[in-house]
């Protein structure tokens, strides 16, 4: 699961799972649906996304800006992931197409993520959260 | 704002007295009203610039002052190299000299009114604008560091534009110290075939009519004149800032606590300007200014050549290129002391006022032009720079409108279409690419860019020149 939440010029992108890799997962959903509407993604084309951190909630924002890079350098959409950890170092496979925009409904790029309100942590209820605030 | 935190020192003054960690004062320039709808973050965040080692005379937060990151948005300081002072990624922003260009046309209202539906498409066609847009220069790595180095200076010689453009830029199109070695390949490679684009969100290009001269002396000296047609271009420095923004915030992050900092939040990442990492920030942010002034210079040229054909009789000129996500080098009185600083401005204007030797000499005895951008639906401004606002926050101004509303509730609460709609019938002809982008960027998502102008102007921080309105936005 993910959703949106407030920020005054920006927007907070938080993604909730059973495991971290679901938290991650689906706050990169979180990601996509800031740009575009990601349902209309094909998952036609892989790529493979690689980063390191010692802090969780640093590579949270390491995992959000490798997505940023590769959407930018590739003129890509995401809408498929797969997230793998190995200690401090996360491994992903990423599915999506080239950019079009009547097909996605653009609205805007994000140019990064910020370390505003950038939380990885397990709540009570033994879910995984993931999130921070990106600027667009 | 919980008004305890501040204390009133005159009508568009307000003081966050020193207090804790603070090395120096607060203060936020505002009206009554704007300080009531201002966030309390922005007090946080100008006690936590406060905070910060070589900080000199205070912590500024100019009328349009909103909740950012690490600084506020329109926050300034200064800082002083020989006082341990330090250089923040997190004072500078993603969008390093993201800024407003405005050009002459020497075209009149009446000229434009008819064939305003063709020069609205023919921009929209020739403008690369929105998500995944592309420039038509392909460049190398070796060629993009020509662009670090050169800015818009480079991009005059590569034929995008005139030499008599540079005049009207800050620095002269060409900010010196820029140091394309130390911006990342990732940066570059973000930017190869991004030269020449708008980008999206705030971004926009707009065909603008002015409404109001409320100074005549400054508006001739500018050359401009009620029911003018001038343009404005608001951009900056594509992916390449943006990731320059992204590698510095985190090496400066981890390398705290090396350096000695405790930082009050994350985003305040900083190193010592006299550190290898602060040097290494400054080269690359260098280059990320003049990645930014080259962008403009561009879509500058790319609005002459549409404009030539549509409107062969037009001169397009610049009367002035003004960045507002920068650090920058000058050279200030403090103390009854010529001190050179580094003057953060994140969302916030320089506004020097008459006299001062980096103006083109048409203005130097008027100051300089600030370019303050609205939205869509709404006016935007021209004012001119003070001696005032030199004394006051290093010769800044305000930078814009300023959101009040987030992205999504502004999707809940207009349609694209009809936020067009509506536009047009007020004769604001809307080109973009995307409906969602336009219901986030509607007007009312924004404050009132009036109220942060007249308060600017009454704080002396800038004065009111021009009013314009749109009647063309082109929006990524």
């Amino acid at each position: 699961m993910w959703l949106h939440f407030h920020h005054q010029a920006d927007i907070g992108i938080r993604g909730i799972g059973n495991t971290l890799a679901e938290a991650f997962r689906e706050g990169a959903m979180a990601l996509m649906a800031v740009i575009c509407t990601p349902e209309n993604v094909e998952p036609a084309e892989q790529i493979q996304i690689q980063c390191q951190a010692d802090e969780k909630d640093l590579l949270f924002a390491d995992w959000i800006n490798a997505l940023i890079y590769e959407m930018d350098v590739r003129k890509m959409l995401f809408s498929r992931f797969e997230v793998h950890f190995d200690n401090h170092q996360l491994s992903a496979k990423v599915w999506g197409e080239k950019a079009d925009p009547d097909k996605h409904e653009l609205a805007v790029e994000v140019k990064a993520a910020t370390f505003m309100e950038l939380k990885v942590y397990e709540n009570d209820r033994h879910q995984w959260i993931a999130q921070c605030v990106v600027d667009v | 704002m919980d008004r305890k935190l501040v204390k009133r020192r005159g009508d568009t003054k307000w003081l966050v007295e020193r207090s804790g960690r603070m090395n120096v004062d607060g203060v936020i320039f505002g009206s009554e009203q704007l300080i009531h709808e201002m966030d309390d973050m922005v007090v946080q965040q100008v006690r936590n610039v406060a905070s910060l080692p070589g900080i000199v005379e205070g912590s500024f937060a100019m009328p349009d002052a909103h909740w950012g990151y690490g600084f506020c948005i329109g926050g300034v300081a200064a800082f002083d190299a020989e006082a341990d002072g330090v250089i923040s990624a997190g004072g500078v922003g993603f969008d390093i000299a993201c800024g407003v260009r405005t050009l002459h046309t020497g075209l009149k209202a009446e000229d434009i009114l008819p064939i305003r539906e063709k020069i609205a498409d023919a921009l929209f066609h020739t403008i690369p604008a929105g998500v995944g847009s592309t420039g038509k220069l392909r460049l190398s790595v070796a060629k993009l560091d020509e662009v670090l180095q050169g800015g818009a200076q480079w991009a005059v010689e590569n034929g995008y534009g005139e030499k008599d453009d540079l005049r009207f830029i800050e620095a002269g199109g060409c900010i010196s110290g820029a140091d394309p070695s130390q911006v990342s390949e990732q940066a570059k490679k973000r930017q190869l075939d991004e030269m020449g684009t708008l980008g999206s969100g705030n971004h926009y290009l707009e065909i603008q009519k002015v409404v109001e001269i409320y100074d005549t002396e400054a508006a001739a000296a500018f050359g401009i004149e009620e029911g003018d047609i001038k343009i404005s271009i608001h951009c900056g420095s594509r992916g390449l800032g943006h990731q320059i923004g992204t590698d510095f915030l985190k090496r400066m992050t981890t390398d705290a606590k090396k350096h000695g900092l405790e930082l009050p939040e994350r985003e305040l990442a900083c190193a010592p300007l006299n550190s290898a990492l602060g040097q290494s920030y400054l080269g690359a942010m260098r280059s990320g200014i003049n990645c930014a002034l080259a962008n403009r210079q561009i879509l500058m040229h790319l609005v002459r050549q549409v404009i030539a054909d549509v409107a062969p009789q037009a001169d397009i000129r610049l009367l002035y290129d003004v960045s507002h996500n920068t650090c920058q080098q000058e050279q200030h009185t403090v103390g009854g002391k010529q001190k050179k600083l580094f003057v953060h401005r994140k969302g916030a204007t320089r506004a020097w006022g008459p006299g001062h030797d980096e103006l083109p000499a048409e203005y130097r005895k008027i100051g300089q032009p600030v370019l303050i951008g609205g939205t869509m639906g709404t006016a935007s401004y021209i004012l001119v720079g003070t001696i005032q606002s030199e004394r006051m926050a290093f010769g800044s101004a305000c930078h814009g409108a300023g959101r009040n509303m987030s992205r999504r509730t502004a999707t809940k609460k207009w349609n694209g279409k009809e936020v067009v709609g509506r536009l047009a019938s007020q004769g604001i002809l809307i080109r973009s690419r995307s409906l969602r982008g336009i219901a986030e960027e509607a007007p009312g998502a924004y404050k009132d860019v009036s109220e942060v102008v007249e308060a600017t102007h009454q704080a002396g921080l800038a004065h009111k020149v021009a009013k314009l309105v749109p009647l063309v936005c082109v929006k990524g």
